[in-house]
């Protein structure tokens, strides 16, 4: 089993890239369960999902609490929430960030882990080219398919087209296969 | 209807007396009760009180909807009185489909009944929904607001005996200014329901804009029946209040109910009038003025007012007021006697 | 057709292939996506001959269901937490009336403190109001269920309350196989009522009912519920026949032959519990778990053939009877009063708890070395009610204990930084 926890703050589309995850699990023939970190969210509060993936029926209902991947969507999180809990040695962490690990304070941690597992995308920016909104969740969905290599990018396309149809699909699309192009390369 | 032979037709023991709605009038001028053929909605054998307002009004007010549904209706009852004394058990009184489910959701009930009959395709069926003062304008209020708000397509008629009389008298918020009930006993400085309290259920219906609102009395047989047809004959929600004297609560005799619920009327504590989307279109005027006194005096819950030598002048004098305020607000004096 | 779909949106889907003709719409958490999705599905002409009606409370809803179904029309509402109790009267009423409802509850704690997360206390509420009471474990079986529900509470005239665990569930996105409209018309047939409002042949419904025939009435609900037990399997049998899987029934055994501990519980928690049921059995220890689908009808005689083999048994449940301790836990005792068995109580999940695979498994371990108490608060924190309980005992006016301990939880987490 693969698990994914994610980690924003309300507004960001924290729920819908766990939703988006799965579904994309769920079309290449793989079991996936997506859910919340069931808070009354309000916009600007910390707010986690999980995903999980694999082969077979997934019956557990309790909350992740040892991740095979991190996808961070607010690095302002970093210092305020115990994001890294519980994460496997051998994990993967996805930052929403166009600074520098040193920079974010947390070279010395993520050092830890293997070198391509660890990635930060400006997936903000890339949103608001893409998408006009500073919405990261899909970019950053583009980003973790490079990196965990646990989904296909083809995948995630079609579950951002099937979650928004028309043009904010094609957008949020192109906002992650640009993700994904920066984070196959990093 | 195939049923009819099983319903127990109407029988007449007067004839050629105005007592049962004019039979001495023409017949198109006759009131629905002065017919052998009319529902007979709620039929002999129940087991309210000797000279009962809500037994009457309910009959009359049922029987006038059936006229104008063509015998397709089905009655919902809050809790109370009415429901009590029209089922013993294991018997009926009810001539027509009837449920009862509880004390506040009365309007609620009526909207699914009248959703289900859309639904399956009866759209000749019409839908009343009825209950007592405690029920419309206190427990049920929240969801005859809701009905109400929605327009569902229901006419709820509230029969206002002033109090909560099926559990033994206790104060609702329709019970007047002064009367005395077993919760507001006739005790200490200001003896009798108090003043400033309780609300006018006609006028928050209006509130809602729904289609039609109307006040009705029982000793108005034929403004009564004019009224429920009126409803009947508009869609959407309609709200009909009608005055009806609990010989028990108001500590009267049974035989002063219709005199009771006259001198209501021309007192003017409580106008007769209707109104359509929010907007009075009619009230009926006073033919005969009388002071409140004249009503208030034959009724023993009022009787700390009259008391030898201590007579109340003040809270009369109050009501008196109240009275007024209506005949001015809803303009029921003649012209010729308007001021 | 397979999905990767929201629960609320899947019974919501299920909900519209059942073709109610009367659903009442009201919004609480965990509960609203579903009726949200209902309202959808309505809007968008895919749910046709249907009323959707708004209302202005818990009560209306229920209520308007109430008379939209003596009226002979098949209804629908959903509920959760302080809504269902802010309907008790109509829930009684509407069990009283043996009208086959079908409404949704989408589990939560109830108040004092608020809680929005995910508990049984509200279904436990209303678990003798007449109704029968069924538990999904997964979003499936929530979708399965849902569809039995109707044929259930219209061969019976009895309505039918459908459990699923507020957010684990209802807000959770895994597969779902939504089955086809045919599928569904093939084995639920249009709703026939045995009583019906109707002028051409009037009846009094509701009447009241004195000492002479009360016991009586009461009795036949005991007896309709006895039916259900019957009726329930029957029902899950045909279900499997149609759409080609298990769902529903009375209860899940799993992996109980010749376990010495079973664990038993209600809804999704029993996923949890099967991976624990598995780790345990792959260390050669004897475990097995039972998950109560029907929990109203009791499935009394089924838990004992179930139970009667084991030396321990526990029973995980998300409800508290205060002043007594399991609510689920009494039941079950109640199937082994002619074969005395240890059972032990582990109140779990309460207002969202998480409930973890390690945690259930301490509890296992515990029971069979003979160390679990009678009654046991799941990773209870200890320190925090120690500290709250010696501060009231020092004060007479020592405040409200929520708040009390929100602060210590404050303060105890600053001091560990």
């Amino acid at each position: 089993m693969f698990q994914v926890r994610i980690h924003g703050r309300g507004g960001q589309g924290v729920v819908t890239a766990a939703e988006l995850l799965s579904v994309a699990a769920f079309l290449e023939g793989k079991h996936a369960q997506a859910f919340p970190s069931f808070g009354s969210e309000r916009m600007g509060a910390p707010v986690v999902s999980y995903c999980r993936i694999d082969e077979k029926e997934i019956r557990s209902r309790e909350p992740i609490s040892v991740p095979n991947a991190l996808i961070i969507q607010d690095p302002t999180l970093l210092h305020s929430v115990d994001v890294f809990k519980g994460l496997n040695p051998e994990g993967y962490i996805l930052i929403n960030s166009r600074r520098s690990f040193e920079d974010l304070g947390i070279a010395e941690f993520v050092a830890r882990f293997p070198p391509h597992h660890i990635c930060d995308v400006g997936a903000t920016e890339l949103a608001k080219k893409h998408v006009g909104r500073p919405v990261p969740n899909a970019a950053l969905l583009g980003g973790f398919a490079a990196i965990s290599g646990q989904i296909h990018f083809s995948s995630v396309e079609q579950a951002i087209h099937q979650k928004f149809p028309g043009d904010v699909g094609v957008a949020n699309v192109a906002a992650a296969r640009e993700a994904f192009e920066i984070a196959t390369s990093a | 209807m195939s049923k009819e032979s099983a319903l127990q037709r109407v029988k007449f023991y007067q004839t050629g007396t105005h007592t049962v709605g004019n039979r001495l009038m023409d017949e198109d001028s006759r009131t629905v009760q002065a017919s052998m053929d009319r529902s007979n909605a709620i039929t002999s054998g129940h087991r309210a009180c000797q000279g009962c307002g809500e037994a009457l009004g309910a009959r009359y007010a049922l029987d006038a909807a059936m006229r104008a549904a063509k015998g397709q209706l089905v009655a919902v009852n809050a809790t109370g009185c009415l429901e009590v004394f029209t089922t013993p058990y294991p018997e009926t009184s009810w001539q027509i489909p009837w449920l009862h489910s509880l004390f506040g959701n009365a309007p609620a009930v009526a909207t699914g009944v009248a959703a289900a009959m859309r639904r399956k395709g009866r759209n000749d069926v019409k839908v009343v929904a009825q209950g007592g003062d405690g029920g419309t304008t206190d427990i049920g209020f929240g969801c005859l607001s809701g009905m109400f708000e929605r327009n569902d397509d229901v006419l709820y008629i509230c029969y206002d005996n002033e109090a909560y009389m099926n559990t033994g008298v206790q104060r609702s918020s329709a019970t007047p200014p002064t009367a005395r009930t077993a919760t507001t006993p006739a005790l200490g400085d200001a003896p009798g329901n108090v003043f400033g309290t309780g609300k006018n259920l006609p006028l928050i219906a209006m509130a809602h804009n729904i289609p039609y609102v109307a006040t009705a009395s029982v000793a108005d047989l034929h403004d009564l029946e004019a009224k429920i047809t009126t409803a009947m004959d508009i869609s959407g929600s309609r709200y009909i209040h009608i005055m009806v004297p609990c010989p028990l609560g108001w500590g009267s005799a049974p035989h002063d109910t219709i005199r009771l619920a006259r001198l209501a009327v021309e007192s003017g504590l409580f106008p007769l009038f209707e109104a359509e989307h929010g907007e009075v279109t009619q009230s009926n005027k006073i033919r005969r003025k009388v002071p409140v006194e004249e009503y208030l005096r034959p009724q023993r819950r009022f009787a700390h007012l009259f008391r030898k030598g201590h007579e109340d002048t003040e809270r009369l004098a109050a009501l008196q007021r109240m009275a007024d305020v209506n005949i001015k607000r809803f303009n029921l004096l003649a012209e010729r006697e308007s001021p | 057709m397979l999905k990767q779909v929201e629960g609320s949106i899947a019974v919501a889907e299920a909900i519209a292939l059942c073709r109610p003709e009367v659903v009442c719409a009201y919004p609480i958490t965990p509960q609203t996506h579903i009726v949200e999705g209902v309202g959808a599905l309505v809007k968008k002409g895919e749910l046709e001959n249907c009323e959707f009606i708004n209302v202005e409370s818990e009560f209306a809803a229920l209520s308007v269901a109430i008379g939209a179904s003596a009226a002979g029309a098949r209804a629908y509402t959903a509920t959760a937490s302080q809504g269902l109790l802010y309907m008790a009267e109509a829930v009684y009423n509407a069990g009283g009336l043996g009208l086959p409802i079908v409404m949704t509850i989408g589990n939560r704690a109830i108040g004092a403190p608020i809680n929005i997360w995910n508990d049984h206390t509200d279904a436990m509420s209303m678990k003798d109001a007449g109704w029968i009471q069924l538990f999904a474990e997964t979003n499936q079986e929530g979708v399965d269920l849902h569809i039995q529900a109707f044929r259930l509470a219209e061969e019976l005239s009895c309505p039918v309350m459908v459990c699923i665990d507020g957010f684990i569930l209802t807000h959770a996105y895994e597969r779902v196989d939504i089955p086809t409209q045919e599928e569904v018309d093939a084995f639920l047939p249009p709703y026939d009522p045995v009583q019906v409002l109707d002028p051409a042949d009037p009846y009094s419904i509701g009447a009241m009912v004195g000492p002479e025939a009360f016991t009586e009435v009461r009795y036949l609900a005991h007896e309709k519920q006895r039916q259900a037990l019957q009726l329930i399997p029957e029902i899950a049998e045909v279900f499997k026949d149609v759409f080609g899987r298990a769902s529903g029934g009375l209860i899940h055994p799993y992996r109980t032959e010749d376990a010495e501990t079973i664990v038993i519980a209600l809804g999704s928690v029993n996923g949890t519990i099967k991976e624990v049921v598995d780790e345990m059995r792959d260390d050669g220890m004897r475990v097995g778990s039972v998950s109560i689908c029907s929990f109203r009808p009791f499935p009394l005689a089924e838990l004992k053939e179930t139970l009667i083999g084991a030396r321990n048994v526990i029973v995980l449940e998300k409800s508290l009877a205060p002043g007594l301790g399991g609510v689920v836990a009494s039941n079950v005792r109640m199937a082994l009063r002619e074969a005395p068995l240890p059972v032990y109580t582990v109140i779990a999940g309460l207002g969202g708890r998480p409930i973890t695979v390690a945690s259930i498994a301490r509890v296992i371990k515990g029971a069979e070395k003979g160390e679990l108490p009678d009654v046991q608060f799941l990773d209870l924190d200890e320190e925090v009610v120690a500290q709250e309980v010696g501060r009231a005992a020092e004060t007479r006016r020592s405040g409200p204990t929520a708040e009390n301990i929100l602060k210590t939880l404050g303060a105890v987490s600053a001091g560990r930084h």
